[in-house]
């Protein structure tokens, strides 16, 4: 550790004399243990896309036995071992703990820490014009706690009496008494470590992204010029600073309970043939406690989904995006909402209904903010110029499924309605649409558009055109088709349906939506594919390939730590001058002063160039801030 | 066979994969793209592919929604399940009409503005307006559900009346069994966890003497057109109590009762004959995550064919305490006597009870 805390030092130091940033540092420093945003961003990424194969190859497991529960499996047996029964199927507990650790993969370890950790990492410092995180060695930390985590998870996916299995919201009892279920022993105590160690992860990151974006500023980037990404970035950051502790508290009242006999959410119970002596705890405080996460957690994910696609949608409509004001507005209304919806997961939990009341009144104004950002993004399309890269497909198809799935939710924030829906399949497709698929398309839209950030090499476009037509048919055939059988009332988390005459039918859409499952999982290897080789062998990307208004697109193709080799750039205009009337390019970059471009000003930009000449000798020393 | 096919369908779609991906790179070497140029023919490619799904898509969504929705509608038999019912398809009816209207603007702006070099794109920045009227309206339909909703919501979650029928469905791992309050009093017994035993499944408090005469029932019997109120509790982790075709569903908590009134509109008889299908039954499943057994804690449900069915099924049946005797030993002896009543056993019982008690009950501890 002393190692690098030298080597913090003088890599700054070296900075403002612009040269030789590349050559310090040995490999360690400077891949595994690095302080560069930029690399930890990379970590981020890769951890992300080894998790997001792992929660896929699991949901195809179970999709197996619900779309063909009559086959015989026995081929997995190498694989899965004693998890395959003697029958040639899959084991019905570990069935429960392949829906636990799918979920819990999916929405902790990709969506948040893959999404938010790669992203935020990445864009803040070069979109704002900063050379690193406020502190690299936080950062560095922040990985290394996911890191870490992610060992945890991992481990216990290879345990004798298997992973967690009590959904990924981990309710107790269930969560707590390892004679109701196996996995709430050893795996269940994995489970509470590993999200204990990435809660760790996640708030030295959010703090760290919260005091870059507030300090760390480049000339002339107020607030109000910041791209839409970092407002996102910004807002999920402090959601998660808010919210993550809430959750940390619960799984420590967890874990007394388990281990120490106190008795915070149980209470009457008898099971294994004895009557426990926990009184008087409340399974519902930890649902009250686990969603006051668990909604926020949900924008977590979606709100830098949506910053990335805001801002690749106006780059390549070649067009602002439409109501900057209101994009930023409709966050920071949805930021604060999501902290009072918790409890319409809630509804027939036999929490007071009054609270239900409540609830389905705050949900559904949530609602609003939401459809005025679909409706901006349809505006940005209208009138554009639209060049579709695999990152702008890849942003529609976000806009698509956050447009089908949002609008389901209105069904389910009604509490009378969400009676006959709640943890049905309707629910299933809901957030698959809505959270799920939409925030993994953000999160596959920003891989395309900022590889050649990334790597400096482009990504092939042909396999990317072929990835995102398969994958986004093949998310609709997957999730579509639950929406049908959610109606219809089938539960989920159902090993099997046969039981019962009222679930027994839909056969053949069960086994649609698995063959549909399995192709899509097998698209996303085309991706793997064109990841792995372009960041070898791919074409060398030139310094703007979307032409794009923001600065990260100013640096060099291979940005050394430090980012810029020169000054940092000042900032005066907004970020999405694009298509201005009167302009020679489609686009000017934020970097360039209205003294330049006298041709295009509106008139009350003419009035900012006397600002920017008295400002003027200010910028060139601008980054004394150091 | 079938998976020798899908082996080669798999190996032909990779060999396609990877000479797209070689032509590719060898037509780039040939004919290099300018730096900031868009290939316009491939990129109508994808306006054409988006048009494409956009009608397709809408197609088979409203030709198969209309052709198929019956099979996947469960009929209604409650009288709240009517309201909310109807509440469901007037929110389907609104949010599928704006879905429609927005899915067809995205797409067809997404072809309509494809890329041409020749044309620029308008510098559209804001409309307050358009953004006031896209906040207000969304707004008000919502307010118009939630007004609806909250209404149905209260009504769904007020106070049972004092004539309901009250019965007890207490979940476990992974069963259900249901509990009667007795023809006699009327009134469910108390009950406490402490007191469970292999036998006593309930936790009957044999020391409340409307303990006596409550009876357990393997399915849950309900009668038609009188209000239900049903008291649900678990022994062990969280279930949920979900009866499908009344649109009833509601969370067991150990530690803590819920409930859920209800009214159920039609016999199981009447259901049988309106599907057609003399093997129709009610039935109630778990909807809450609770081990192994989750997928199969089945109860079948019986509504009888009249309120006076319904009490001569209940009045034909034994007290809990009839069928397990030798628990006359933990009635206190001053309530020995009602006990003997209300329970329908005969006075003389309470000695021989008491004589079969230990073997019994030693069969239980070793069971445990």
């Amino acid at each position: 550790m002393a190692t690098i805390d030298i080597h913090a030092q003088p890599a700054v130091q070296h900075h403002d004399d612009h040269e030789h940033e590349h050559h310090e540092g040995n490999f360690w420093t400077n891949y595994i243990f690095s302080q560069d945003h930029k690399v930890i961003a990379k970590q981020f990424l890769i951890t992300g896309i080894f998790w997001a194969l792992i929660g896929g190859v699991l949901s195809v497991l179970f999709r197996l036995q619900l779309g063909f529960p009559e086959a015989n499996l026995e081929w997995l047996r190498p694989l899965l071992g004693g998890w395959i029964t003697p029958e040639g199927k899959i084991d019905a507990e570990f069935y429960l703990a392949l829906v636990t650790m799918h979920g819990t993969i999916m929405v902790f370890f990709v969506l948040t820490a893959g999404l938010s950790g790669t992203f935020s990492n990445f864009l803040i410092p070069l979109q704002i014009g900063a050379r690193d995180m406020a502190s690299g060695f936080m950062n560095m930390l922040s990985y290394w706690f996911f890191f870490l985590s992610s060992v945890v998870m991992f481990t216990s996916l290879f345990i004798s009496t298997g992973p967690a299995g009590g959904g990924w919201t981990v309710y107790p009892p269930l969560s707590a008494l390892p004679q109701a279920v196996p996995g709430s022993g050893l795996g269940m105590t994995l489970w509470l470590v590993s999200m204990a160690l990435f809660i760790v992860s996640t708030l030295l990151g959010g703090i760290n992204y919260i005091t870059t974006v507030i300090n760390m500023r480049t000339q002339g980037m107020s607030f109000t010029k910041m791209p839409l990404t970092i407002w996102a970035f910004f807002f999920t950051a402090i959601i998660g600073l808010l919210s993550f502790p809430v959750l940390f508290g619960a799984a420590l009242l967890l874990i007394f309970d388990r281990s120490f006999g106190t008795s915070f959410f149980l209470s009457d119970i008898y099971i294994g043939g004895e009557a426990l002596a926990h009184e008087g705890g409340s399974p519902i405080l930890f649902q009250h406690l686990f969603w006051f996460l668990g909604h926020p957690e949900v924008y977590i994910v979606l709100l830098p989904a949506l910053g990335i696609t805001s801002e690749i949608i106006a780059t390549n409509s070649r067009k602002p995006i439409f109501g900057y004001k209101a994009m930023v507005g409709s966050m920071l209304f949805i930021a604060i909402l999501s902290f009072v919806v918790w409890a319409h997961h809630m509804f027939v939990t036999g929490m007071n209904p009054f609270l239900g009341s409540i609830f389905t009144l705050l949900t559904l104004i949530i609602a609003v903010p939401s459809a005025v950002k679909i409706f901006n993004y349809v505006t940005t399309l209208w009138k554009g110029n639209i060049v579709f890269t695999p990152a702008m497909l890849f942003s529609i198809g976000l806009v698509s499924f956050f447009l089908t799935g949002g609008i389901t939710g209105i069904f389910l924030g009604n509490s009378a309605v969400d009676i006959q829906l709640h943890d049905t399949y309707f629910v299933v497709a809901h957030f698959h649409l809505v959270m799920g698929s939409a925030s993994f398309f953000g999160m596959l839209a920003g891989v395309y558009h900022w590889f050649p950030k990334m790597f400096g090499r482009m990504m092939n476009d042909k396999l990317g055109y072929i990835h995102f037509w398969a994958t986004f048919v093949g998310v609709y055939l997957v999730f579509f088709p639950l929406h049908y059988i959610g109606i219809a009332g089938f539960p989920r988390r159902y090993y099997t349906w046969t039981n019962f005459e009222t679930f027994s039918g839909f056969t053949d859409l069960n086994m649609l939506v698995s063959v549909a499952a399995i192709l899509t999982l097998a698209a996303q290897f085309i991706f793997l594919f064109n990841f792995i080789y372009s960041i070898f062998r791919g074409k060398l990307a030139p310094a703007n390939p979307w032409n794009s208004t923001t600065l990260e697109w100013t640096t060099p193709r291979f940005p050394a730590h430090g980012n810029w080799p020169g000054a940092i750039p000042a900032v005066y205009r907004w970020p999405y001058d694009y298509s201005k009337p009167g302009a020679k390019e489609d686009f000017i970059p934020q970097h360039i002063p209205y003294s330049e471009t006298p041709e295009s000003n509106f008139k009350h930009e003419n009035d900012q160039i006397k600002l920017e000449m008295n400002n003027g000798s200010a910028i060139v020393v601008e980054d004394k801030k150091h | 066979m079938v998976s020798i096919l899908i082996g080669v369908g798999a190996v032909l779609v990779l060999a396609i994969l990877y000479m797209i991906f070689r032509i590719d790179g060898l037509v780039s070497l040939v004919k290099p793209k300018k730096e900031g140029e868009v290939d316009e023919a491939g990129n109508n490619v994808h306006a054409y592919l988006f048009l494409f799904f956009l009608v397709a898509s809408l197609v088979v969504f409203f030709w198969y929604s209309f052709a198929h929705i019956d099979g996947y509608e469960l009929p209604v038999a409650s009288e709240h399940g009517k309201i909310t019912d109807s509440l469901f398809w007037i929110t389907m009816w609104i949010t599928v009409g704006s879905f429609t209207i927005i899915f067809i603007g995205m797409f067809w702006f997404t072809f309509k503005y494809r890329y041409q070099k020749n044309r620029k794109a308008e510098f559209f920045a804001d409309n307050s307006t358009l953004e006031i009227v896209w906040t207000i309206v969304p707004a008000i339909v919502l307010a118009l559900l939630i007004f609806r909703g909250l209404a149905v919501w209260n009504d769904i979650t007020s106070p049972a009346s004092k004539e309901a029928e009250v019965v007890e469905v207490v979940a476990q791992q992974f069963f259900w069994s249901a509990r009667y309050p007795g023809v006699k009093d009327q009134v469910l017994g108390h009950q406490n966890f402490k007191m469970i035993d292999a036998v006593n499944e309930f936790g009957l408090d044999l020391s409340d003497k409307n303990s006596f005469d409550d009876f357990k029932s393997g399915a849950l019997n309900l009668p038609p057109g009188k209000e239900v109120l049903l008291k649900i509790r678990s022994r062990d982790v969280l279930h949920s109590v979900f009866l499908p075709h009344f649109r009833v569903k509601m969370d067991a908590v150990p530690g803590m009762e819920t409930h859920f009134k209800f009214t159920v509109t039609k016999s199981t008889q009447q259901m049988r004959d309106e599907t057609g299908n003399p093997n129709f039954n009610y039935e109630m499943a778990c909807t809450e995550i609770c081990g192994r057994g989750h997928f199969s804690m089945k109860f079948p449900v019986f509504v009888h064919d009249s309120v006076e069915e319904y009490e001569k099924w209940k009045a034909a049946q034994e007290p809990w305490l009839k069928q397990n005797p030798e628990y006359l030993q933990r009635v206190p002896a001053n309530l020995r006597e009602v006990a003997l009543i209300k329970a329908g056993l005969p006075l003389e019982a309470a000695v021989s009870g008491q004589a079969s008690t230990s073997p019994k009950s030693t069969q239980a501890a070793s069971i445990n």
